[in-house]
């Protein structure tokens, strides 16, 4: 194998699992050292840098980091990391000085942002610094997307909600509210924007055409209309018995929402098995300690009527199997009538893009969806944007703000006369920690604690306020505890081989059979020849140069490493240093991070 | 010093032992010895070896001397028995321990101060009496616990590292032990565990005192230019007569080696260790050749490695003093202390 660069950024940037799962890349291990020192503000402001609402992300997000981080291979349970954000949020002073402002002095450039959602929010968190003016059309009469409309309070109190919006909106963004844009070839002809932002999210909830559908629907709810319905005090109960139908993560906020509307028998039916579900498991776990029941393999074949009225439904039970193709088909076994008073539909969302014609040089491709480039995220006429759920179907926040950066990156450009696929390149700082012989700017011992269980509100109180918010959050007891899980992934074990001198202490001293010494090979053969078969192909192997003595090779298998700096402890030479990294992400606005001879990739990963 | 604690995470696809150990149990504490010490390696050969003979740690005893070498039990097979004695004395004390308990598997470590300065005499009263026992020589030069100077084992004209060159004879441990009889000598590298590795373990498969010297480098006092024991030289000037393959009892022995260069020895568990000549005029039965072979090469500035010499007949320590098969301990207290009347009666063959 060659050597490695690690003067790219990515090289290091995927060592940090979960701040390369993360769509923003969130410098997470920074955060968390910040968390531990109990710089709270500094951690909030860290995390806003990338993901822009700390607070709201703190309690729902989606959490792509947990399942990657490194502690899941290491032992089992994640570092909690979304949980983490909330304490950084929780107990953060006033940051109102330390945000962005939006210059007096505009740039002349208007952009139009579609949608108050997360998607559009971002691009205005970003754009409006650098002078733009910003117009904000949203159709509801107040701003946050499915974030307000969709996450139930329990979840998310609406007033960590609006002031993380708060904190965009009064830098001066001009919002038109119960302004739903029915046409945007009007709003192009008018040629009042510079540039138009699509963040209009996938809004309409998929139906379930079975008999009795028509008959029964005063008692059947379309989940997303209803969630949206009880934010805004328009339903406050339901019957006893009630039926949600499907097992994603809309389905848990429906049933959640269900017990505490007045529903006392509520059962989420779902088509296949466990393994199968949508929900995240975190969710899922929620429902259940509620009292929720979840059945499974009960696929709806008919809504029942008695009197004119819905009175339950019937299922078909049954058992899947893989067919030839390794496809899962379903045998009926059986059938079974449940009663009910109202059925919550939960089983997914579509886009629905009827006010944008189809003749403007925007074209559509599969599922009418408007064709959008994956990295600038234009649309095929130019100067016209999306992002978030309308880009490519339902997503989450944490991918909408992503969308936002890159999108208003682009916007950027195209105001600017610059080519949109032009992406300003990633840089990094590399800062050693050493700060004694055997001393280390972080904490590098090992703990070998479990994942730190989180406390909620006592059930009977939770259930009986729609607007009681479930989780309690850490304490600093929990909090402290927690810190110390993280591994600290983007302190780096940096290697310069011509320091070497092939003791061996750092490969004898490694807990984890990271290191090997040996001669080098191409990859698939030295990934067998190491201390341990490196078989996680997901995890990169570093190779050095040649050694000076022997001209073998040292080689890492990144794959368990848990960063405790015993090889650069034990190294006589220094050879190995434990070196803190720290990705420069880059954001509308904003140069290149690195000059071209020294640049890495320019895409985000 | 490292001061935290080696993590307790684990690779999950470490090999476990016969005994559904890995080599991570075998371990012992964070090591105090400088970073980059040969010993180290050493103590990482000795786990590997220990690992791979699927050792129960509680019947393995490690014994010591004084120095840095001397520290090392302190850093594998936590479980095990240890007694770390005055400095030199080890031999003595090894002698005893094998005496009381035969059964139990016997490692010495110990440095080249230790063996041959101040113990030279324990040293070689031990190969004579050929207690059955792995001695392990960390040969790096130098008194390295007491900052550096030179040892018995330094070159003529290795200098130290203040730039003095060393102007006294050497006393080649290898030499020695070959010529008071030892019937096991090795010589490896720290730096090369595939080599030293299975050394290691068939010296403790011999029946008889297993001799090991193994170049450890002093990487803060014996470590530069102009030492004839750092890691750069003793890289360059290396010189591997015969290789080893160490195959334990029941295992298929898979190498396979051309007509006339190798030769397996049966040791007397079983097991077999199979050396493969690199220079096919090399015997490594016949005593006197070998000694000539390793002074020719010995002049050239060569350092000559791997098992050199071994012999699987010889009779041990407890065969010269007709012991009891079984360990002290075993005995039943009347067979072991059977009283004053037994005594008279022995005292009456001496009056
Ligand atoms: C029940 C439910 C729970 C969820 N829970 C989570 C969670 O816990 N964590 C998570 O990360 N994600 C969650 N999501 C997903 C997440 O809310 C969305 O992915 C995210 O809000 C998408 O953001 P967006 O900006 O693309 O669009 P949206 O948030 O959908 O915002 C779009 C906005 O555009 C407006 N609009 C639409 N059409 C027009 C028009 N023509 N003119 C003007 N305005 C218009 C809408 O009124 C809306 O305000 C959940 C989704 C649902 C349905
Ligand atoms: C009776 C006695 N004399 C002298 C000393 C001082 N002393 C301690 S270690 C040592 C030499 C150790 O050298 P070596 O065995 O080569 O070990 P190394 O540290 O080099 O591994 C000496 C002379 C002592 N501890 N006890
Ligand atoms: S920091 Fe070094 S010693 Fe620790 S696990 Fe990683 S490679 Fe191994
Ligand atoms: S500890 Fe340092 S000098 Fe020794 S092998 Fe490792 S990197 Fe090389
Ligand atoms: S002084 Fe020399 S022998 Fe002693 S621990 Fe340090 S490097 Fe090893
Ligand atoms: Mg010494």
């Amino acid at each position: 194998m060659r050597p490695t660069n690690t003067r790219d950024p990515q090289y290091y940037h995927r060592v940090v699992d979960c701040q390369w799962a993360c769509p923003a890349h969130t410098n997470v291990p920074e955060y968390i050292r910040l968390i531990a020192d109990g710089r709270y503000t500094e951690s909030y402001m860290l995390n806003r840098k990338s993901n822009v609402f700390p607070g709201i992300l703190g309690r729902t997000c989606d959490r792509p980091c947990e399942p990657a981080c490194r502690r899941v291979r290491v032992e089992d349970e994640p570092v909690a990391i979304c949980r983490l954000k909330r304490v950084a949020a929780d107990l953060r002073d006033d940051v109102r000085d330390l945000l962005p402002t939006a210059p007096a002095v505009k740039n002349g450039k208007r952009v139009a942002l579609i949608g108050a959602g997360p998607a559009s929010l971002t691009v205005a968190n970003d754009l409006m610094p650098l002078g733009y003016e910003v117009v904000i059309y949203e159709a509801l009469s107040k701003p946050g997307g499915l974030m307000r409309t969709n996450i139930p309070s329990f979840r998310l109190p609406v007033n960590v909600l609006e002031e993380e919006m708060d904190y965009i909106l009064d830098m001066g963004v001009e919002v038109h509210y119960n302004h739903r844009v029915e046409s945007l070839k009007a709003m192009l002809d008018q040629d009042e924007f510079d540039a138009v932002f699509i963040g209009t999210g996938a809004p309409k909830g998929k139906e379930l055409n079975i008999p009795g559908r028509q008959e029964a629907d005063a008692n059947i709810h379309i989940g997303i209309e209803w969630l949206e319905a009880i934010h805004f005090g328009h339903i406050d109960s339901i019957g006893e018995r009630v039926l949600v139908i499907g097992v994603g993560n809309t389905a848990m906020d429906c049933c959640r929402s269900s017990k505490r509307l007045g529903g006392t028998d509520i059962k989420v039916m779902a088509r296949k098995d466990r393994p199968y579900f949508k929900a995240s498991p975190w969710e899922l776990e929620d429902a259940e300690d509620e009292q929720i029941e979840i059945l499974v393999n009960h696929s709806p074949q008919k809504f029942v009527v008695e009197d004119g009225k819905l009175a339950g439904m019937v299922f078909d039970i049954v058992e899947w199997n893989e067919n030839e193709k390794g496809r899962l088909v379903s045998t009926k076994l059986d059938e079974v009538f449940i009663p009910a008073d109202d059925v919550v539909l939960a089983i997914g969302q579509d886009n629905a893009f009827p006010w944008i014609e189809r003749d403007i040089g925007i074209e559509f491709g599969e599922w009418d969806m408007p064709v959008v480039d994956r990295a600038t995220f234009m649309t095929t006429r130019e100067g016209v944007f999306v992002g978030g759920d309308a880009a490519w179907g339902p997503e989450n926040i944490i991918w909408a703000v992503e969308h936002g950066h890159q999108a208003a990156i682009s916007i950027h450009n195209y105001c600017q006369g610059t080519p949109v696929s032009e992406r300003p390149a990633y840089g990094m700082n590399l800062i050693s920690t050493k700060m004694g012989i055997h001393e280390w700017r972080y904490s590098n011992d090992y703990d070998p604690v479990d994942r730190t269980e989180m406390r909620y509100v006592e059930l009977e109180k939770r259930l009986s306020d729609m607007k009681i918010e479930a989780e309690l959050g850490f304490d600093l007891k929990e909090t402290a505890r927690e810190v110390e899980r993280c591994l600290n992934c983007d302190v780096q074990t940096d290697f310069t081989a011509n320091l070497c001198i092939e003791c061996d202490a750092c490969v004898d001293v490694c807990p984890v059979l990271c290191l090997t010494i040996t001669h080098n090979g191409e990859e698939d053969d030295l990934r067998q020849r190491l201390m341990a078969p490196a078989e996680n192909l997901d995890q990169a192997l570093y190779v050095s140069e040649d050694l000076p003595q022997t001209k073998r090779v040292m080689v890492k298998d990144e794959d368990l490493c848990v960063h405790c700096g015993l090889c650069a402890e034990r190294c006589p030479t220094a050879a190995w240093d434990m070196v803190e990294f720290d990705l420069l992400t880059p954001y509308a606005g904003q140069e290149s991070w690195t000059s071209p001879a020294l640049a890495g990739s320019t895409t985000s990963p | 010093m490292s001061y935290i604690t080696k993590p307790v995470a684990r690779h999950p696809k470490m090999p476990r032992n016969a005994l559904g150990l890995t080599p991570r149990d075998y371990e012992g504490t964070m090591s105090t010895l400088c970073a980059g010490c040969g010993h180290d390696s050493v103590t990482a050969a000795l786990i590997q070896a220990i690992f791979e003979l699927d050792v129960e740690p509680h019947r393995l005893v490690k014994l010591s001397g004084i120095g840095c070498s001397s520290k090392t039990p302190t850093y594998f097979v936590r479980d095990a028995h240890g007694f770390n004695s005055v400095h030199g004395r080890m031999p003595s004390i090894a002698a005893g321990a094998n005496a009381a308990n035969r059964d139990l598997l016997y490692v010495g470590i110990s440095g080249d101060g230790d063996s041959l300065s101040i113990g030279l005499g324990q040293f070689c009263h031990a190969i004579r009496r050929n207690v059955n026992m792995l001695y392990v020589l960390e040969n790096n030069g130098v008194y390295g616990l007491t900052k550096g100077q030179f040892s018995a084992s330094a070159d003529i004209g290795s200098t130290s590292k203040a730039g003095v060159a060393n102007r006294q004879g050497p006393i080649d441990p290898v030499n020695l032990a070959l010529s008071l009889g030892a019937t096991f000598v090795a010589r490896s590298f720290s730096g090369d565990k595939a080599q030293l590795v299975p050394i290691l373990k068939a010296g403790f498969r011999h029946n008889g005192f297993a001799f090991v010297d193994v170049i450890s480098p002093c990487v803060t006092f014996n470590d530069h230019k102009g030492s004839t024991k750092s890691y750069a030289h003793t890289r360059e000037h290396m010189h591997e007569v015969i290789e080893t393959d160490f195959v334990p009892l029941r295992a298929e022995i898979k190498t396979s080696y051309a007509e006339g260069t190798a030769r397996a020895v049966t040791m007397h568990d079983g097991s077999v260790v199979k050396l493969r000549k690199v220079d096919d005029t090399y015997d490594p039965t016949d005593r006197g050749a070998v000694l000539d072979y390793l002074g020719e090469v010995a002049t050239r500035g060569e350092i000559s490695t791997g098992l050199l010499y071994l012999e699987e007949s010889g009779e041990d320590m407890h065969g010269f003093e007709n012991t009891v098969d079984t360990p002290l301990v075993e005995l039943p207290h009347e067979t072991l202390c059977p009283g004053s009347s037994a005594l008279a009666e022995l005292q009456k063959e001496w009056v």
